[in-house]
């Protein structure tokens, strides 16, 4: 195993129970070496927002519990600690569906991003301007409610306002979600941007295609446990993974749909 | 002309002190979705620290109220750490429930310590007036008007340029999205009852000075606060003033002309008009004067 202080995030055997009586997770053990994009792939109901959810501490919020394993941020034991603890020790998240303060401006919303670090009035500035360089087309929605953004927009807010707490590691529950390529694209650009400029990320994504093409490592979650882990480029050839998630198997299933019909088939008749 | 302008006046310095009534309303229920009617309990108990401290301790006036103050800020942190922090998650309804039963209990307490008799608060305004033209105005009312101005000043402040504020704000909105940032909920929501404590206090200290007396029952203007905080939106501290100066004025005018104009609407009719302002105008605009509706995507 390799020493945990080169992975910002290391997770080890974990097991999440919701409700005293649903295991969601079987035993997850996952890594993000530092300064990496790691994908987290897998169909509906596979666990992936459950292990979002106990890294960055909010489980308690949905009555899920970790009952075993272990969660390190950048070489510290995290499990079970608090959201604000967790944020505080440089964690930092898009939830999925964006999850803006559609009442607040698109400034306010950056500023709640910050309000984990305090910063002070110069280093506030300081931030604005690099998620405006980041983000330019927010300049000219700067005093608007966000939530009369476009969807795009919106999720240019959401990535913002998670990057304002300046994070060592930045997770990102489908960020694509309900959004035109044109936008995925940029969004997708946006994340690469944010990678090199130091920043881990583990992102969550149903849309494999686009996460395969910029992660450097990618897990496969099926039923709560990982069925598949290796560089990215590796699992972007393998024969299964074309066929379930990137759409490309043979006898015409390219629709998401079809190939996802179809996997239900196998998964329940294995 | 005179009559008006007087009524007029009467009706600020009594809509001021709905305003600081309603303005404990608004912050708790902007913080935390839960309107608490024990608000009205925490404005006599505001008033009675306040007695306590000046008429039995000796203490002067200004520290005695700023006990007060502190005395209630304390008290909303121990009524939500103690009963509404069990509460989360829980309906609305249970927990608007659990601030009625609450209502009762402090009232009942007030009484146990300090007795049914009224009391003098001792404050320093006495009924002294001073005259504008014609007109008499109290200083107990100009420093309740004033009063009301500088909160709401302050709570405007406070909501726009403050952390604590935004952090208010963005926990109103979406509380599983404001932990994932980081902001402590549970500190927000401390934060948010002993503010309402604080401002209570204030509220209580204006309704028993002056020439009105000290009794357990001062905190049941908060009954006629409600329309004031209904009508200017739950959400919104100018709102919550507007309110109250229009109940306030509006109810002034009306104890002023009514008996002599339409008389057959029968007696002490002026109790009644808060409640049919409030109808009339969420008839009109069902969120309030200055409640926002939810932000919709167009």
């Amino acid at each position: 195993m390799v020493d945990s202080r080169d992975h910002v995030l290391s997770i080890q055997n974990l097991e999440v129970v919701y409700s005293d009586v649903i295991l969601a997770l079987r035993g997850v053990s996952l890594e993000v070496p530092s300064g990496t994009i790691v994908a987290l792939l897998g169909a509906n109901g596979a666990g992936k927002t459950t292990v979002l959810r106990s890294i960055s501490g909010l489980l308690p919020t949905h009555r899920g519990e970790i009952t075993k394993g272990a969660i390190r941020l950048d070489g510290d034991d995290v499990t079970n600690r608090t959201a604000a603890s967790i944020v505080g020790h440089g964690l930092a998240q898009v939830m999925e569906g964006r999850r803006i303060f559609p009442d607040l401006s698109v400034q306010e919303n950056l500023r709640a991003g910050a309000i984990v670090r305090r910063p002070g009035r110069e280093e506030l500035q300081a931030s604005y301007e690099a998620m405006l360089e980041l983000f330019p087309v927010l300049k000219d929605r700067w005093e608007s409610a966000a939530g009369y953004l476009s969807g795009g927009e919106q999720q240019m807010v959401a990535i913002a306002q998670a990057l304002m707490a300046k994070p060592k590691l930045l997770l990102m529950d489908e960020p694509s979600l309900g959004l035109a390529p044109l936008v995925i694209e940029q969004i997708r650009d946006a994340i690469v941007d944010i990678n090199r400029q130091g920043t881990g990320v583990l992102l969550i994504e149903q849309n494999a295609q686009m996460a395969l093409s910029i992660a450097d490592h990618a897990y496969i979650l099926e039923n709560g446990k990982v069925a598949k882990a290796g560089p990215a480029d590796q699992l972007r050839a393998d024969k299964d993974i074309q066929e379930f998630y990137l759409g490309m198997g043979e006898g015409g299933r390219t629709r998401l749909n079809e190939v996802k019909s179809y996997r239900r088939q196998k998964q329940w008749s294995s | 002309m005179n009559d008006f302008l007087q009524l007029c006046f009467a009706g600020m310095a009594l809509g001021a002190r709905y305003a600081l009534v309603a303005l404990g309303f608004v912050v708790i229920h902007r913080a935390t979705g839960v309107i608490n009617f024990a608000q009205g309990s925490i404005v006599a108990l505001g008033a009675y620290f306040a007695f306590n401290a000046h008429q039995t301790w000796g203490l002067p006036f200004l520290l005695a109220a700023i006990i007060a103050v502190a005395g209630c800020a304390v008290v909303g942190i121990i009524v939500e750490r103690l009963l509404l922090r069990k509460m989360s998650g829980q309906p609305v309804f249970s927990v608007i429930m659990i601030t009625i039963g609450l209502l009762f209990v402090i009232d009942q307490i007030i009484t146990m310590i300090w007795g049914q008799d009224a009391q003098n608060l001792g404050d320093p305004w006495g009924i002294d007036t001073v005259e504008a033209g014609e007109i008499v105005l109290a200083v107990v009312d100009l420093w309740a008007i004033g009063l009301a101005f500088l909160v709401v000043g302050a709570f405007f402040l406070f909501f726009r340029y403050s952390s604590t504020g935004l952090a208010m704000r963005a926990v109103a909105i979406d509380e599983e999205a404001a932990m994932a940032r980081g902001i402590s909920v549970r500190r927000v929501v401390a934060t948010a009852w002993a503010i309402a404590g604080s401002v209570a206090a204030v509220a209580g200290i204006t309704l028993a000075s002056g020439p009105a007396a000290l009794r357990p029952s001062v905190g049941l203007i908060a009954l006629a606060a409600f329309p004031a905080m209904i009508l200017g939106g739950l959400d919104s501290p100018l709102g919550a003033v507007l309110g109250g100066f229009i109940i306030g004025i509006t109810q002034t005018l009306t104890a002023g002309y009514q008996p002599a104009h339409a008389s057959w609407l029968g007696q002490d009719f002026q109790s009644v008009t808060p409640y049919a302002v409030m109808i009339l105008i969420l008839l009109i605009r069902p969120h309030g004067l200055f409640g926002t509706k939810e932000v919709e995507r167009l």
